[in-house]
């Protein structure tokens, strides 16, 4: 990492930080967990770092162990999201969906 | 790399997409469109990746479409067949896999140096700039792993080894505060360590170890009610893991999520902690309930359900109020059957008071209910519906306590100011719990004791369905 990336590195993660801390004010209690569990979905956005560290490692050959370990991270962070965001729709259809179709 | 310049702008696009589902997940009308605008950012950020690598050539396809299917068939598995009041455990536990994925990529980066000697170190801010991230990411994620899969055993209240069922225990004397934070600094310091020793496996292995210890005590002494904030917390620092695992790679997509879910679950966290009138430091540091419990001094008779089966009937308006003890013996379809029956029967008018803690996490009451198929706007938060109890006939608590604690109003004792349902204020109250005995605050409910108030003791379920069919005989 080239100083300029890590200062421009270092600015992306001061400034998101500031925009989550804007980007929830007010929520409902019952939204709690369904908002929890999406923003725990997203946080597998490791799934990018584990698919370039299992490219990269893997095909170095003496690096084997290093391939499999992102492997592992592919997986569990795969669990992650298609569970995480699963689960999410599944407690949002129950909740808001009910109240569609009863309007509806 | 030629490329490299739509693969930014895939990213950005990406993280635009978390920005907005993230928005729209914080309002009910708009959190569906959220949840899936989130699938979709993850969506295009997997895409972009995978083109750049299929464009750079020589991808190892088998390694990661394997990788990549396996683990969104166990995902979606495990989301499908999960019982709508396991989810809080679940929720719990794919938050320790976010942090386990973000640890091992942290891991994967820092081996690769140790099995190939040949590979050349970089130097100077570089190797600075991968230790500190890989070893920030190692400590965050690892601590969120063990501590989410100890709150996973705790919101099931305890583990099945060969056949027998323990109890998860809340231990948490004082001093293991000061362990923590020793604890912590030892990894910083092994991360100092680190840098000027890239190759050590010991080091590395210790890092990996006292963060798995810290994730544990820290989870270990929090109980009960104050576990949806510890997940909360443990999903603000699979954020952060995430963020640091993108230093590590120097990659724009994980350090903006990262960070975005880091911040955002950070103020859910204290969104959580205020309804609840609890401070972060309290619920972190001082180990609650389980202490220092009042004893109970007095008794109460209890009511059969032929009585406030009776005393329903005639009743213009019923508020139920829900808690934990509903989620524990699952009867949100007994508690539906008694609202139709009094419905049907009586015409009366049936509501139900939803604090925002009731339950083993927020929101979890009405997810439960909405399985049961209580219309949903039957559920009325607590705010809305507490000015509607000195009207109500009956308020039926079915396994709640602290929540509806009057003791909460008088400014003293662990409950002091926390917001509570008015139940003591409607004409007739009726409890359904197991005992008297105290809540998680430790605190006794004067409520139990009053004239107006009918104690039903026995299992939610099985009392439910005594009451349903003490209502049928009527």
């Amino acid at each position: 990492m080239t100083p300029e990336l890590l200062v421009g590195s270092i600015t992306l993660f001061v400034l998101s930080i500031f925009l989550g801390f804007e980007l929830i004010t007010k929520v409902p209690a019952m939204l709690h967990t369904p908002l929890m569990s999406g923003a725990n979905a997203i946080s597998g956005i490791s799934v990018v770092g584990a698919l370039i560290g299992a490219n990269v490692a893997y095909d170095g050959g003496d690096t084997l162990v290093s391939g499999l370990l992102a492997f592992l991270a592919i997986v569990l962070a795969m669990i992650n999201v298609i569970g995480g965001f699963a689960v999410t729709n599944r407690m949002l259809n129950m909740i808001a969906g009910k109240n569609k179709r009863k309007e509806g | 790399m030629i490329f490299s310049e739509w693969v930014s702008i895939g990213y950005l696009i990406s993280a635009s997409l978390f920005i907005l589902g993230l928005k729209k997940l914080g309002h009910p009308r708009t959190a569906p469109a959220g949840n899936q605008l989130g699938a979709m950012g993850m969506l295009v950020a997997v895409l972009t990746t995978v083109a750049d690598m299929h464009l750079e050539g020589g991808a190892q396809w088998t390694l990661i479409i394997s990788g990549i299917l396996v683990g969104s068939a166990i995902g979606y598995i495990m989301a499908v067949k999960v019982e709508m009041t396991g989810m809080p455990e679940l929720v719990a536990l794919f938050n320790g896999f976010g942090g386990a994925a973000s640890a091992l990529v942290a891991l994967s980066e820092s081996w690769k140096y140790i099995e190939n000697d040949d590979l050349l170190l970089p130097s100077g801010l570089e190797l600075e700039v991968l230790m500190v991230a890989a070893g920030l990411s190692a400590l965050v994620g690892w601590m969120t792993l063990t501590g989410s899969i100890l709150a996973m055993f705790k919101l099931k209240g305890g583990i099945e080894i060969f056949g027998k069922w323990f109890r998860t225990p809340t231990w948490g004397p004082s001093w293991l505060n000061y362990v923590k934070v020793s604890l912590t600094f030892a990894v910083l310091a092994l991360i100092y360590l680190s840098i000027s020793d890239p190759r050590d496996q010991e080091i590395l292995f210790a890092i990996i170890l006292i963060s798995s210890v810290l994730g544990i005590i820290i989870v270990l002494p929090i109980g009960g009610a104050d576990m949806p904030v510890v997940v909360s917390l443990l999903n603000s620092f699979s954020g952060i893991a995430a963020a640091f695992t993108g230093f590590i790679i120097g990659n724009s997509v994980l350090i903006v999520a990262g960070s975005l879910v880091g911040a955002s679950g950070l103020i859910l966290t204290f969104i959580m902690c205020k309804a609840m009138n609890r401070t972060l430091p309290d619920v972190l540091f001082k180990s609650f309930g389980g202490t220092e419990k009042e004893t109970l001094t007095r008794t109460k008779v209890g009511s059969d359900a032929e009585e406030v089966a009776m005393m329903v009937d005639g009743a213009q308006k019923v508020i139920i109020v829900p808690g934990y003890g509903m989620a524990v013996s699952q009867c949100q379809h007994q508690v539906k059957e008694f609202a139709d029956l009094l419905q049907e029967r009586f015409q009366t008018e049936v509501k139900y008071a939803i604090h925002p803690v009731a339950g083993r996490m927020p929101g979890h009451m009405n997810v439960l209910l909405a399985e049961a198929n209580v219309p949903y706007d039957q559920l009325i938060e607590m705010e809305d519906i507490n000015p509607e109890f000195p009207e109500c006939d009956m308020a039926v608590v079915i396994g709640a306590n602290d929540t509806c604690n009057p003791a909460a109003r008088s400014g003293e004792g662990p409950l002091a100011g926390m917001p509570i349902i008015d139940a003591d204020k409607a004409r007739t109250v009726v409890i359904i719990k197991r005992s008297l005995s105290v809540g998680y605050a430790g605190v006794d409910n004067d409520l139990f004791y009053e004239d107006k108030t009918m104690m039903l003791f026995g299992d939610g379920k099985k009392m439910m369905n005594e009451l349903n069919s003490a209502i049928k005989d009527l």
